[in-house]
């Protein structure tokens, strides 16, 4: 057997495994379906085959073959353009829409597990070259699970507290608190949501927070997972029941009104804690000396 | 693709016929009750939203 077949092998392996680690199929359910991981496992599968390749190429003086590696760069980016484009085809039929905003944050992370699972075999097959296979194992099994952690973004339980909230009508004005939601102009519906609905507020814990939660594409991703997730009575044609999200302009904190399918408070905060804090949304007044001033 | 009239006044439900005006179509009912009734109905039909401007006069609009 070549000198190298073994190290190949190795790294190959550790790729697919961290690729297989990173295929949860968690509540977003995407990728849900059969064909969704064949896609995901093959396009690990040739990352994994890529870079395992790299450092023997190098240490064998092929340095054309390093320039493989700027290929599937290019080839990864448009993973990205396939989640997008899917996922955005899709949103012309759902009820309470991801937003662009989330779409975006979904294609950049598929994006990036590839990355990640070229950084796996990489180490793994460096590490077995200078060390001995044994090592070179261990070192993509601590890599897999430093990925896993490079990957866990924040979640808005980390930047805001949910606390339940009064829903109540103000003549045909619906409001969570003192925060006005919408005009509902049928009484019967108003009975419907004063019976069965569900308003909370939402309080950023500081500046930071607030300018994030001030993102509509991050609001669409919160109302979007707690439809998920406790179940919404929205139905084509019938308006009045669409899950909504309005500031309080003067605090920043943010009522939110939804009618689950079942009138279950702890739920729906808990999935507004579960949703995650959108990378295009996080902004950071706080981190300059403008902000900081302007905060005080 | 649906394509459809939006943030528009679609129509103009009222048991007061001289509190409106204009190129909407009006359906003037003979109580409240009745204009509710019409509400619904074509908030329904129109895949549109009820609005109350709470002096007797509901609009409906397509968001």
């Amino acid at each position: 057997m070549d000198k190298y077949s073994q190290i190949v092998i190795l790294g190959i392996g550790a790729g697919i495994i961290a690729r297989l680690y990173m295929l949860r199929n968690d509540y977003r359910s995407y990728p849900s379906y059969p064909h969704g991981y064949v896609t995901h496992i093959s396009l690990g599968v040739i990352a994994a085959s890529l870079a395992s390749l790299a450092i023997p190429a190098l240490l064998e003086k092929e340095f054309t073959a390093v320039t493989f590696l700027v290929l599937a760069a290019q080839q990864f980016r448009e993973i990205r353009n396939m989640e997008r484009e899917t996922l955005t085809k899709l949103e012309e039929y759902a009820l309470v829409a991801r937003g662009l905003d989330y779409i975006e944050g979904i294609a950049k992370v598929f994006e990036a597990r590839n990355y990640l699972v070229m950084l796996v075999s990489l180490t793994t097959t460096g590490f077995a070259i200078l060390f001995g296979l044994l090592i070179g194992a261990l070192a993509g099994l601590i890599t897999i699970f430093l990925s896993g952690f490079l990957m866990g973004g924040e979640f808005v339980r980390d930047i805001a507290i949910v606390k339940p909230g009064k829903l109540h009508f103000q003549n045909s004005l619906l409001m969570v608190d003192n925060i006005v939601i919408m005009n509902v102009g049928l009484k019967n519906a108003r009975e419907k949501i004063l019976r069965e609905g569900i308003g909370v507020v939402i309080h950023p814990k500081d500046d930071n927070a607030r300018a994030t939660l001030n993102n509509l594409g991050q609001r669409q991703a919160i109302l979007h997972d707690v439809s998920v997730l406790v179940g919404n009575k929205l139905e084509t044609g019938e308006p009045d029941w669409t899950p909504l999200m309005r500031k309080d302009i003067d605090t920043g904190k943010l009522g939110l009104f939804v009618l689950p399918n079942e009138k279950d408070i702890e739920c729906v905060i808990e999935a507004i804690y579960r949703t995650p804090v959108l990378e295009s949304a996080v902004q950071k007044p706080l981190a300059s000396k403008v902000g900081r001033k302007a905060a005080d | 693709m649906e394509i459809a009239l939006k943030e528009q006044i679609l129509g103009i439900v009222t048991p007061y016929p001289e509190r409106v005006l204009g190129n909407v179509p009006i359906f003037i009912t003979k109580d409240d009750q009745e204009a509710q009734h019409l509400c619904l109905l074509l908030s329904r039909i129109l895949k549109a939203m009820a609005h109350d401007l709470e002096n007797g006069v509901y609009i409906i609009v397509k968001h």
